[in-house]
């Protein structure tokens, strides 16, 4: 395998997605990061000319920046939490053996193959809508006022969705890793006096660690990214109650034709989303290697 | 009696079981349940009994032409992923058979460049997309989607490479195969069931994909994604027709997505989880 | 013909020098075993003849021609993997066709060569199954069939039967012993078991550490290990090694003494001690025992002897076939030939 030729060849035949990616990443950011230092504005062509930290001193200052980069915090962090533990619940209830198994991992999995503007609208209309959603319909059975979710918690209600839509992602990893979870050991565990909730903590959890790694980083990676939820939802509002970065930064292009203003913030996101990829990729690296 | 209540302990979890998948199940349940009522029985309140009227999906069809953009998805979502393919098979292929000390460093290098958010550089984008005229082509999205999944499939092919022992190859070399009779009579036939969960995978996430897809197209190329999207600007309520519309967009991965559920379940974990 | 050469063949692995440097003549028709505890090298020289691997320095050649630089296919070898590496996707039929088919020969001839390799392998009945479908020993077999339809000027081995349980290991033995009579091709064979290396080989290479410790017939190496190292790894039991007054008083560092040269008895002889463990096989018995003043001992003898564990026994070492080695662990004399 490791001989002059091969290794050669090898190297070739990686140039293209190389290449690819380093020019797919570099040319834009670079691009951004011209554009930050710059005073452009997508609508009023006479606008240009150098204005030096001015774009990152008005994003900076800007009081949605914070909120946004709080709000992406809990829309991550709340999503993972949601995924993480009800995924862990759910596989160890589908890992006991029940009827008609094949059909319940199918109406579990379902969910993440809804792409994300619909996911959104079906929660958004079916089941919060304060006057025909399902939800509502509840309320009034009991006598209840029906809750306006997208006003009231409208970024607990994009967590919601959010979660509904990753929750099979975990669950389907998280069953994987327990299934592969050797009887013999499960067994020897009971032979040594090991209850439910010891063979859990003691024998499953840790095994089950690097699956629960790979959730956190696959959905990480798509977690910063939470667009379409919000566009087709609350819009970012009400104000920027359900605002993240990434929606915050489009607003700022596309609503205000700020080209200069939202490359300041991409470049902030870029810098953010690297310190979150550092840690993540040190954890997963570590815990990738055998 | 053991047997008994092992029964016992069977119906229990079944019956959780199926709450739980029921629960998680419903809101895509009660949507297809809407999609065949009419205008006022859907707004009528809590009923999970339709008549079964296919008048949404005409209507549908008729006043937003469902079939372009359907057939945006088809053809982007699986020209990118058949395009990533061909670019990631040799990349996998070196690194899986020939790793050097920095092949994982630049898997992970790969992966971090999906953390990168999309909309920082989206204005670049746009403007470069523009002067070459692909705003709104197929074309151009189908390269963009095809950049932004190119890392997932080098890591899942990786790992599925990686899972072919590396003596069957030297034997293939010992017994006189070439580089390509090494690719064509041993390598491929023994990839063909990753390569094919790679790109149902891959087809799926590109069907789904809703940053790009939304902001550079507007109607020439606009796919499922992007015409859903427009359903949410408020236009009367019309929750049978929005039913519709949305199991019309999310039926054919669907049912893609149960028939290869095994295979994906595989794929998804990246070859972390066995 | 198969006529192997090495010349100053040496290979690093980055920082890691895995064999400094390496010289060796293998005869034509010869079985030749390289032998030693994994991590020593020998898997690694084995891939070097075989091409799959790239010489840091030095020249391979075969039937004295310069193969250095060439690619596996080239060399006109056969190898045999640890893990069978046959190709899961192909029939029996179509793995041992495979080198043929590649070397673009005709399908009679191939079809007829395949017959005859599943015929000697007694592979008949099996040839349109897949390998999934075999045993550990007919995936083995398949695997030789894939070598020998090539007819190579010689056949590398690399721990073929280390996959394969005892009592299969055994039949294995013989059959490819048996191939080698019949094909009387050269055979590089790569064990770190010395029952294998002691029953197959022509001439044993002894590896340690990238280096050759000693080449020899198996029974040369029995009777006249080179120093410390061969004596330690060849034969079973263990030779004892004993050091210390005894060894002093027949001039070495260490006195080497094997199992088998102990007389055993349970009233007389020159050293007294306890037994540990006794292992009764029946045909033959092995003895632990704790020697006063000399420390533990293995002793074997034929057919059964009656003591167990706590029994006095007492032990006369053969002092005719007494191994002794000096401060640097090499053999002084040659005791052992006298025997």
């Amino acid at each position: 395998m490791a001989t002059q030729n091969t290794k050669t060849l090898a190297r070739l035949m990686m140039a293209p997605s190389v290449l690819l990616l380093l020019v797919w990443m570099i040319v834009p950011l670079a691009m951004t990061l011209w554009f930050s230092f710059q005073n452009y504005n997508l609508l009023d062509p006479s606008s240009d000319g150098f204005t030096g930290f001015f774009n990152y001193e008005y994003f900076y200052t800007d009081p949605a920046f914070f909120q946004s980069v709080w709000n992406t915090l809990v829309l991550v962090g709340g999503v993972l939490l949601i995924t993480v533990i009800g995924g862990i619940a759910i596989a160890l209830l589908l890992d006991q053996p029940i009827f008609g198994q094949g059909i319940v991992r199918i109406l579990v999995i379902s969910p993440f193959f809804v792409m994300p503007p619909v996911a959104a609208l079906i929660w958004k209309n079916m089941i919060m809508h304060p006057g025909y959603g399902v939800l509502a319909d509840i309320s009034k059975f009991f006598g209840l006022q029906p809750v306006d979710w997208f006003a009231s918690y409208p970024l607990f209600s994009i967590v919601v969705i959010v979660a509904w839509q990753w929750l099979p992602f975990a669950t389907l990893i998280l069953l994987t890793a327990l299934q592969s979870l050797d009887g013999e050991q499960k067994e020897a565990a009971e032979m040594d006096g090991a209850n439910f909730i010891n063979r859990f903590i003691y024998l499953t959890l840790p095994h089950m660690s690097r699956a629960i790694t790979v959730v956190i980083l696959i959905q990480t990676i798509f977690l910063l990214g939470v667009y379409a939820e919000i566009l087709v939802t609350t819009n970012g509002g009400p104000g920027y109650a359900s605002t993240n970065l990434a929606y915050l930064i489009y607003r700022v292009a596309l609503l205000n034709y700020d080209a200069g203003g939202a490359a300041a913030g991409g470049i902030i996101a870029v810098i953010l989303a690297n310190i979150v990829a550092i840690f993540l990729m040190r954890a997963v690296g570590k815990n990738l290697d055998r | 009696m053991a047997r008994s209540v092992t029964t016992r302990h069977k119906v229990t979890a079944t019956i959780f079981a199926w709450i739980v998948a029921l629960l998680i199940f419903f809101p895509i349940l009660y949507t297809i349940i809407t999609s065949l009522k009419s205008e006022t029985e859907a707004i009528a309140g809590f009923n999970l009994l339709p008549s079964f009227t296919l008048e949404s999906y005409i209507t549908v069809q008729t006043q937003r032409d469902y079939l372009t953009p359907f057939m945006n998805s088809v053809i982007i979502s699986v020209g990118s992923t058949i395009l990533a393919l061909i670019i990631a098979v040799p990349s996998a292929w070196a690194m899986a058979f020939s790793p050097t000390k920095r092949t994982k460093d630049i898997l992970m290098w790969m992966l971090s460049t999906k953390m990168m958010p999309a909309v920082a550089v989206l204005v670049p984008i746009y403007l470069i997309f523009r002067d070459l005229g692909i705003l709104d082509s197929r074309i151009g999205l189908t390269v963009v989607l095809m950049l932004i999944n190119l890392p997932i499939v080098v890591w899942m092919l990786y790992t599925y490479f990686r899972e072919i022992p590396g003596e069957i190859l030297e034997a293939s070399r010992m017994d006189g195969a070439g580089l390509w009779q090494e690719i064509v009579y041993v390598l491929t036939p023994m990839a063909v069931p990753g390569i094919a969960s790679t790109l149902l995978l891959n087809i799926i996430l590109a069907w789904n994909e809703s940053f790009w897809t939304i902001r550079l197209t507007t109607t020439n190329a606009a796919p499922l994604t992007a015409f859903i999207a427009s359903f949410s600007s408020p236009q009367g309520l019309f929750w049978a027709k929005l039913s519709a519309a949305s199991t019309m967009a999310i039926a054919p991965i669907l049912i893609l997505g149960w028939f290869s559920q095994k295979q994906l379940v595989r794929g998804l974990t990246f070859g972390a989880v066995k | 013909m198969g006529r192997i050469t090495l010349k100053n063949v040496s290979k690093t692995f980055g920082e890691a020098k895995v064999i400094p440097s390496i010289d060796l003549e293998i005869n034509d028709g010869e079985f030749v075993v390289f032998v030693g505890p994994s991590g020593c090298g020998k898997s690694t020289l084995l891939r070097l003849i075989a091409g799959l691997e790239d010489v840091s320095g030095g020249q391979i050649l075969i039937d004295g021609k310069d193969y250095t630089n060439n690619a596996p296919a080239e060399r006109g070898l056969a190898m045999v993997f640890q893990s069978y590496a046959l190709y899961p996707h192909m029939t029996v039929r179509n793995n041992i066709a495979f080198p043929l088919k590649m070397a673009k020969m005709d399908k009679a001839a191939i079809d007829k060569k395949v017959t005859d390799a599943a015929r000697v392998l007694n592979l008949t009945d099996y040839l349109e199954r897949r390998p999934s479908q075999l045993s550990g020993g007919q995936r083995q077999r398949v695997a030789i069939g894939r070598a020998i339809v090539r007819e190579p000027s010689a056949f590398l081995f690399d721990e073929p039967l280390s996959n394969l349980d005892a009592a299969l290991r055994g039949t294995m033995r013989l059959e490819i012993t048996d191939l080698h009579h019949q094909l009387k091709t050269t055979m590089v064979y790569v064990t770190h078991d010395q029952i294998e290396a002691m029953t197959m080989a022509d001439k044993i290479v002894v590896l340690n550490r990238g280096n050759i410790e000693q080449v020899g017939s198996p029974l040369e190496l029995y009777r006249s290990p080179r120093n410390l190292f061969v004596a330690g790894f060849i034969g079973s039991p263990k030779m004892n090694l004993i050091e210390g007054a005894y060894a002093q008083s027949k001039g070495a560092k260490t006195a080497g003494i094997r199992p088998e040269h102990l007389l055993l008895s349970k009233d007389s002889g020159l050293w007294t001690g306890t037994v540990t463990v006794a292992e009764h096989l029946g045909a033959d018995t092995f003895l632990h025992a704790n020697v006063d003043g000399i420390g533990l001992i293995t002793a074997r003898c034929d057919g059964e002897f009656g003591v167990t564990y706590g029994d006095r026994i007492y032990l006369t070492p053969d002092e005719g076939k007494l191994h002794r080695f000096d401060g640097r662990g090499l053999a002084i004399g040659n005791a052992g030939l006298a025997a």
